[in-house]
């Protein structure tokens, strides 16, 4: 891909993301809609959101996203993964669920995503095409 | 007596200094154990679990002590060192000083994220990034991309204004507490903002590959001896034995010979150029 086709394919995707967190997954029961907290307006509408952790968890996900393919579905692993992994390209990214539902990654890891989804399709625009290391 | 001073303050001398003692710590592999550290307890500081470096109580003090551990390495390079700080509600644009090729070096390239200027610039050959999360084995920023704004001194001033320290449930929920708006999770969000404005690595759980991360980090360790000026009668919290956190005179991992009772003090260990 050339330079100026990802930087297109990023700008527009980026756009359709922001779209997708604001207005929450309509197919992914349980999840919180809230925005990402990088942005200081929406921010401290976390407050009082507090709780849901180990309630019901997102439902599974499959998808490509720019070429990656990135899925997600409930482990049965110990609890500090949220009960839930996500592989991008076959690969672990490390997520966690925060006490009030949103998530981060290991590459994403000071902003919350309000599904798993939507932080493996933010690590997959950070990667830019790099692959993912898993750290142990 | 080691005394820490704002980055914008510091001659071409004492910044070539500091940036010498930085590639000396990643050429012995030093600088590489610390990032190590960060990133472990990172991935295992969770809400619900065990919590000490991050989202808890103790990111204050845990913080404290990881950076006088690396300015101990650093002063053992060169003893006139210390860490500077990096005050972003001042210095706030990718075209402040900080960022100078003769300095920190900028922002990355579109493509890649890969900074080309600087002495941590790949093609320098000084500063391999080898604890990583991705393919990419050297520097990468993208100032202002992930975040426009870096946090003002007014949302700053309202932080400091925040009377009690930390509020259950001690982690990134607590909503009514100086440390997790300092933190970032609730509130204007200062801390968590500063790395995702830098973006790269300061925006991972690897986020000591930059070496801004000391700056900043040192910026929020002067915040909060500000805000115990401010409130000399408001104590660290909780004081008594919490489960899954930190509390006053618990010792800390990974260290586990300190508590953050002895990391209240920062000045039996450092000064700042100033505190006002």
């Amino acid at each position: 891909m050339s330079q100026l086709t990802r930087r297109r394919a990023l700008g527009a995707t980026a756009t359709v993301l922001t779209g997708l967190v604001l207005t929450g997954f309509a197919r992914t029961a349980g999840a919180s809609s809230e925005p990402r907290t990088a942005d200081p307006k929406h921010n401290a509408g976390h407050a009082g959101h507090t709780g849901h952790a180990g309630h019901e968890g997102p439902q599974p996900f499959s998808e490509t996203f720019q070429g990656r393919r990135i899925e997600g579905a409930p482990s049965h692993g110990e609890g500090h993964h949220g009960g839930y992994a996500v592989q991008i390209d076959g690969e672990e990214l490390h997520v966690m669920q925060n006490a009030d539902s949103t998530w981060v990654s290991v590459i994403n890891h000071y902003e919350t995503f309000a599904t798993p989804r939507a932080v493996a399709r933010a690590a997959v625009i950070e990667l830019q095409g790099s692959e993912l290391v898993p750290l142990a | 007596m080691t005394v820490r001073k704002n980055q914008a303050s510091l001659t071409a001398a004492e910044k070539r200094s500091f940036v010498d003692a930085l590639l000396e710590l990643k050429r012995t592999g030093q600088y590489d154990t610390f990032v190590t550290t960060h990133n472990a307890f990172i991935m295992s500081d969770t809400d619900s679990g065990d919590r000490v470096g991050h989202r808890s109580p103790s990111f204050l003090p845990w913080h404290r002590r990881f950076l006088i551990q690396f300015e101990q390495a650093l002063q053992a390079i060169d003893p006139a060192l210390a860490l500077p700080y990096w005050d972003w509600t001042a210095d706030r644009t990718a075209s402040a000083s900080l960022w100078a090729p003769g300095f920190l070096g900028g922002t990355g390239r579109s493509r890649d994220g890969q900074v080309t200027e600087g002495p941590f610039a790949v093609s320098g050959g000084r500063w391999p990034v080898t604890v990583t999360v991705d393919g990419r084995g050297f520097l990468r920023r993208a100032l202002g991309s992930g975040v426009a704004q870096l946090p003002t001194r007014a949302e700053v001033d309202s932080v400091l204004a925040m009377p009690t320290y930390d509020t259950a449930p001690w982690n990134s929920a607590s909503s009514d507490g100086f440390r997790n708006h300092l933190e970032g999770w609730r509130g204007v969000n200062l801390h968590n903002r500063v790395h995702v404005w830098v973006g790269g690595q300061m925006a991972t759980g690897a986020s000591p590959n930059d070496p801004v991360f000391w700056l900043h980090h040192a910026f929020i360790d002067r915040l909060w001896a500000q805000w115990q000026a401010r409130h000399p009668r408001s104590a660290y919290l909780p004081a008594g034995a919490t489960r899954n956190v930190v509390s006053l005179n618990d010792v800390m991992r990974p260290w586990n010979d300190v508590t953050p009772a002895e990391m209240l003090d920062h000045t039996k260990f450092y000064t700042f150029d100033t505190l006002a």
